[in-house]
């Protein structure tokens, strides 16, 4: 169980993590940064298991992994958003950071609100409301690739196979 | 039914006759890219495959252009890690600094990208490439690591959306860049989200090589997973000159279906300036007009060709830059740089008071080279206004052509062009 932070509608990957700071590209460094021009407090104050909560459109904008890296690093369990940017969406999948799509919860959740996520099962509760919700499932072959854990362990097992 | 020609493309490099949009498949690509700020990223990834070579040294590019000239001691660090993969593997497209162009400028110029190729690039503007007639899209550092070890990346087959721009006549000064303005103006930074934005119409057909690559570059903004122009005559012009190896060329079939068509008027279009903090905040300019401005950025991978330079240097002839005013220039290649000098452009710029930088990425992601200061303005003819882009997250960026840049310049403020210039 987590923080929620809630953040709104095209969240993009300089907010997430500003260019000037892609000069390096080590996690904890990125995470140092993670979502400051939205909210300076939040590499601060985010603790491991706190979860990110975005509108439509979530990590828009630039192809830095830095921002799926930076989030992940900075300790979040899983982020929920309405819908995402296509290649943060990829981006994620690809470092086995947990992603979730559900309009509903995002609707259902407020800053500040205890949250917890089943990422087996898409399962997505609010404590603090005493409500559930159900994320968008994936499909079947990035079900795959979130099972071996991201692209490059996925990768590594089907050259064995080959 | 038919297919369009990103379905083509992605079809033949799957080995399949047809593809289907929400098909997922695997395909072969003709060139992997990364540049300084993703190629570090991926080389590390790439490093836990286990595989010692790269599947094909003349499909990788690596363009040092981000935070080159190395703009301090950590960023020569991330160039020097390309530098040396670059030598352990041998690979062929790489330019060091002093050779170096923003890589959506350079790989085009040097027919690296070319009609009917595949590539994924680890940088989202790799989207520019459609203008070629190419199916480029922007994917992350993990990818570009699977697909330099393995010459493969796995595609959902995008849906696409036509967009229809009719009749070959436009209002004075209105450019590629303010087509795809009003766009994205029209449908939104999600408007087109993991879909295709195929631009015709004899609006295109009549725009040139340089106007088409600003079109396609701005896909992305509108969540696009990629932009795409049929190649013709003025595309096979441009790529004969320079390609040095095979390719191919595909057009839409007539009975190909579009999750939508969008038909547009050219004349209709007038000359646009996006408002922060998105691309997709679009008004005419004259809604713009007096705004007061700090900086003026001309160049990057949008609108640093030579096209743009002349229209800069038409304008700023024989005027000064307003005295409060910073104009900053960035040629997006070396080549692009020296025919500017050669025509006598860059001598006008300098003359007018502003200031011209080797190609680098510099300015318009707020690396290096021009940043602003809590509470600046900038007007400049880059991709993206989002908080911070440029610098202060107080800062803001308003995105417009180059005609309205320079002439904004000279006026300390936001103008229409034929404000500065008589017969505009
Ligand atoms: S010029 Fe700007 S948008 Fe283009 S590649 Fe460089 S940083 Fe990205």
């Amino acid at each position: 169980m987590g923080k929620a932070w809630k953040f709104g509608h095209d969240i993009d990957t300089d907010v997430i993590i500003p260019a000037r700071y892609l000069n390096r590209s080590e996690p904890e460094h990125l995470a140092a940064h993670c979502m400051e021009d939205a909210d300076a407090s939040f590499a601060q104050n985010v603790q491991k298991g706190d979860i990110i909560v975005g509108g439509k459109n979530f990590g828009c904008g630039s192809s830095r992994e830095h921002a799926p890296l930076a989030i992940k690093a900075a300790g979040i369990k899983a982020v929920i958003a309405e819908n995402y940017g296509r290649i943060f969406f990829r981006n994620a999948l690809n470092i086995g950071m947990p992603i979730l799509e559900c309009p509903e919860a995002v609707e259902g959740i407020e800053s500040g609100d205890q949250v917890d996520v089943n990422l087996i099962n898409g399962t997505i509760e609010n404590f603090t409301k005493g409500t559930t919700f159900k994320a968008k499932p994936f499909p079947a072959f990035m079900q795959e690739l979130i099972k071996a854990g991201g692209l490059i362990p996925y990768v590594k097992e089907n050259k064995k196979d080959a | 039914m038919g297919m369009t020609i990103s379905e083509k493309i992605l079809a033949a490099h799957a080995g399949l006759d047809k593809v289907r949009p929400g098909e997922i498949i695997n395909a072969k690509l003709d060139l992997v890219l990364a540049n300084d700020v993703t190629g570090p990223v991926a080389i590390k990834e790439f490093s836990k495959l286990g595989i010692d070579r790269v599947y094909d040294q003349e499909k990788i590019a690596l363009v040092p252009d981000h935070f080159t000239p190395n703009k301090d001691i950590a960023s020569a660090e991330q160039s020097k890690i390309l530098r040396d993969f670059v030598k352990k593997q041998q690979i062929k497209h790489f330019w060091e600094t002093g050779r170096v162009g923003i890589e959506h400028c350079l790989l085009p110029e040097q027919g690296v990208v070319l009609p009917g190729d595949l590539i994924i690039g680890a940088d989202s503007h790799t989207c520019t490439y459609g203008a070629v007639g190419a199916f480029a899209t922007g994917v992350g550092s993990t990818d570009c690591a699977a697909g330099m070890a393995t010459g493969e990346a796995w595609f959902r087959v995008p849906e696409s959306l036509k967009f229809v721009f009719n009749g070959t006549k436009f209002q004075p000064w209105v450019s590629g860049k303010d087509l795809i303005l009003y766009l994205i103006g029209k449908i939104g930074v999600d408007g087109a989200r993991y879909k295709v934005m195929e631009f015709t119409g004899q609006g295109i057909r009549s725009l040139s090589m340089d106007n088409r690559l600003t079109m396609c570059n701005m896909a992305i903004e509108a969540g696009a997973k990629a932009g795409i122009i049929e190649p013709d005559e003025i595309t096979l012009r441009y790529v004969k000159e320079r390609a040095k190896r095979e390719y191919k060329l595909y057009k839409s079939d007539l009975d190909a279906s579009y999750e939508n068509i969008f038909e547009f008027n050219s004349e209709d279009i007038p000359l646009q300036v996006a408002f922060p903090h998105l691309p997709e905040n679009t008004k005419p300019v004259d809604e713009a007009s007096g705004i007061k401005i700090d900086q003026v950025v001309i160049g990057s991978c949008t609108n640093g060709r030579l096209e743009d330079l002349e229209i800069t240097a038409n304008i700023l002839k024989g005027k000064k830059i307003h005295p409060e005013i910073r104009c900053l220039i960035f040629p997006g290649t070396q080549d692009i740089y020296l025919e500017a000098l050669r025509k006598g452009w860059i001598e006008t710029m300098i003359e007018a008071g502003a200031a011209v930088s080797t190609p680098t990425c510099g300015p318009c992601l707020g690396g290096h080279m021009g940043i602003l200061a809590k509470g600046e303005r900038a007007l400049s003819t880059t991709n993206r206004n989002f908080v911070g882009r440029m610098g202060h997250p107080q800062s803001e960026v308003y995105l417009c052509n180059p005609a309205v840049a320079a002439a904004s310049a000279i006026k300390g403020e936001i103008v229409h062009p034929k404000e500065v210039v008589k017969n505009g």
